[in-house]
């Protein structure tokens, strides 16, 4: 199989990944080479086989759900690019 | 001193023969010494790691101090540690000051030791050479044209060129027991669960796991004890007991089944490495163990199968890296679709977009199935055969990697010759099994692993096997001579 420039622009959006138009030969070429190698997978019958979603096959812990955290919220934003008065602030999305 | 084992400190540090306060400055002068050349730190805390010394020494002088009070160990850069920055070898963290420490961070500030700093690493820990470091490549110690491996590079370096007497790895896909093998040092990666992830930022979350690298097995024996154990705040974390990993290093190996499986001593191995790889088992025979051959039929799918899995999970996780809550945001952004595309267009490098890619393509609409399904049904097949394995074997051994390191650049531009040098460390990841990686010889001048595969929990065995041997051999010891 082969990538076309118009599906690494479709997947470089799906992943909101901002992408040279210079640099997408490169990654058609690099992706499809991946994709050649991950396709060796369905020379193998799985038919019947369970998926293994965890090495131990084990189910997510669960706890009671109560408050366990202080609030810490300027700690925790010092990191942020930009806030005002305890909010993140991001480009206007409503006009 | 630089020769000694943290072990061997520990004991001069509680026999009081040296302070935690000359021996944490030994090692900072080391770093700005020898580290303009290797580039094995992104950040060197010699300051605070000054103060959390002349703390230890206080509770070593009222007889408070536990076996690791007062060692210093460096931590890889992708553990969170407070008010420090924690960078993930990424120019999306490179202003991120984390605001808490990780729980191995923690348990091991707890447990008394010193940080030095943070090591350098692939970004995000996607990479087997180090060369994909936002903060550039690291250099092999045994030769600065050669690659450390990776994505522990920096900590396996810095241990090799005994900058530190140990440091933090993570293992997702081989990023423990590839750089050690590469530049001869032990690293051991634990069974799925057996260490926090809490704070250990998030590559593929059904594989990652951390652990240590250090000179001896008997040294990584005293860091597993200290980062092990059930942690509420992870929730893979397993509600397991740590045991004395320390207490059975000197089991007798009498009778001791090895299994060598037969598709690791195939085509594609370097015939150095197998050589040397082959002398080592020779000295298991040596000391009372049965080696049989066995066969993990599907370890040529495990490759594939990771490069499925992996790149679906780095999709997931790094999708919280959008330039609104903390890291690297663009300039001027037009609209809120803008900020998200180009602060993370600018913000991770070109194997990190390719995985993320990888991943956004094998989870869209209509692929699910035939890839991440698959992937995952490959992934029980792979796990099975292990499982077999190990009703006839205790321990599987075989070769870490294909060949020695290889030089920079040598497969940068070819990402897939770069993942199969990964080959035999994957599948153990994908089975959540534990693994180490102990200096076994040389091959034209460079370091050769040999891996040590163990069923899940079975740390103390793999621990034994590889103490035994370090008690006949002296590979582990071997330092760069450059390195003075």
């Amino acid at each position: 199989m082969s990538l076309e420039k118009r599906e690494i622009e479709k997947i470089a959006h799906l992943a909101r990944l901002a992408i040279d138009e210079s640099a997408i030969p490169g990654y058609a070429e690099d992706l499809t080479g991946i994709l050649d190698l991950v396709d060796q997978m369905s020379a193998v019958d799985t038919e019947g086989v369970e998926p293994l979603a965890h090495p131990h096959d084990a189910v997510q812990r669960l706890r009671e759900d109560v408050v366990t955290e202080e609030n810490q919220r300027e700690r925790l934003q010092s990191n942020a690019p930009q806030t005002d008065s305890g909010l993140f602030l991001v480009p206007k999305v409503i006009e | 001193m630089k020769e000694k084992t943290l072990t061997e400190l520990a004991l001069l540090l509680q026999q009081r023969e040296l302070s935690s306060v000359e021996l944490t400055q030994y090692y900072l002068d080391r770093i700005q010494r020898l580290d303009t050349t290797l580039n094995s730190f992104i950040s060197v805390t010699g300051e605070e790691a000054l103060k959390q010394a002349a703390v230890a020494d206080q509770k070593i002088a009222v007889g408070e101090a536990g076996p690791l009070t007062g060692v210093p160990i460096a931590h890889k850069d992708i553990f969170c540690t407070q008010g420090v920055r924690t960078s993930c070898g990424s120019k999306m963290l490179d202003n991120f000051i984390a605001p808490y420490n990780a729980t191995v961070v923690e348990k091991m500030s707890e447990a008394g030791v010193v940080m030095l700093g943070k090591t350098n690493m692939d970004e995000f820990a996607m990479g087997s050479s180090n060369e994909n470091s936002f903060y550039g490549a690291v250099s092999n110690p045994w030769n600065r044209e050669y690659v450390p491996g990776g994505s522990s590079g920096g900590s396996a370096a810095a241990v090799a060129a005994r900058l530190t007497p140990a440091a933090t790895g993570t293992d997702t896909g081989g990023s423990i027991r590839q750089p050690a093998a590469l530049c001869g040092v032990t690293g051991l990666k634990p069974t799925y669960g057996r260490v926090s992830r809490w704070g250990m930022i998030a590559f593929a979350s059904s594989l990652d796991q951390g652990g240590p690298l250090t000179q001896s097995a008997e040294d990584a024996a005293l860091m597993l004890s200290a980062m092990a154990g059930f942690d509420p705040k992870d929730s893979t974390s397993m509600e397991r007991e740590v045991p004395d990993y320390s207490a059975t290093l000197n089991n007798p190996l009498q009778g001791v089944r090895i299994g060598l499986p037969r598709e690791y001593f195939s085509e594609g191995l370097d015939g150095g490495v197998e050589n040397v790889v082959q002398e080592a088992i020779a000295e298991y025979r040596k000391m009372g163990a049965e080696v049989v051959d066995i066969d993990l039929p599907n370890t040529r799918l495990a490759v594939p199968t990771y490069y499925v899995v992996a790149p679906a999970e780095c999709s997931s996780n790094l999708s919280r890296f959008d330039g609104v809550r903390y890291g690297h945001r663009c300039d001027d952004p037009r609209d809120l679709e803008d900020l998200y595309k180009r602060s993370r267009g600018e913000g991770f490098g070109d194997e990190v977009k390719r995985r993320i890619m990888i991943g956004a393509y094998t989870l869209s609409a209509g692929y699910y199935d035939a890839y991440y399904l698959k992937a995952q049904r490959l992934r029980r097949l792979i796990s099975e055969d292990f499982q077999r394995a190990f009703e006839r074997v205790d321990v599987i051994m075989g070769p870490v990697t294909p060949t020695t390191a290889f030089r920079k650049g040598e497969k940068s531009d070819d990402p897939v010759n770069m993942y199969l040098s990964d080959i035999y460390t994957i599948a153990v990841s994908l089975a959540g099994l534990p693994g180490m990686s102990i200096p076994a010889g040389f091959s034209d001048g460079m370091p050769v692993g040999l891996q040590l595969i163990g069923n899940h929990f079975d740390e103390s065995r793999l621990l034994n096997l590889a103490h035994q041997y370090q008690q006949v051999s002296d590979w582990h010891r071997q330092a760069p001579e450059d390195m003075a």
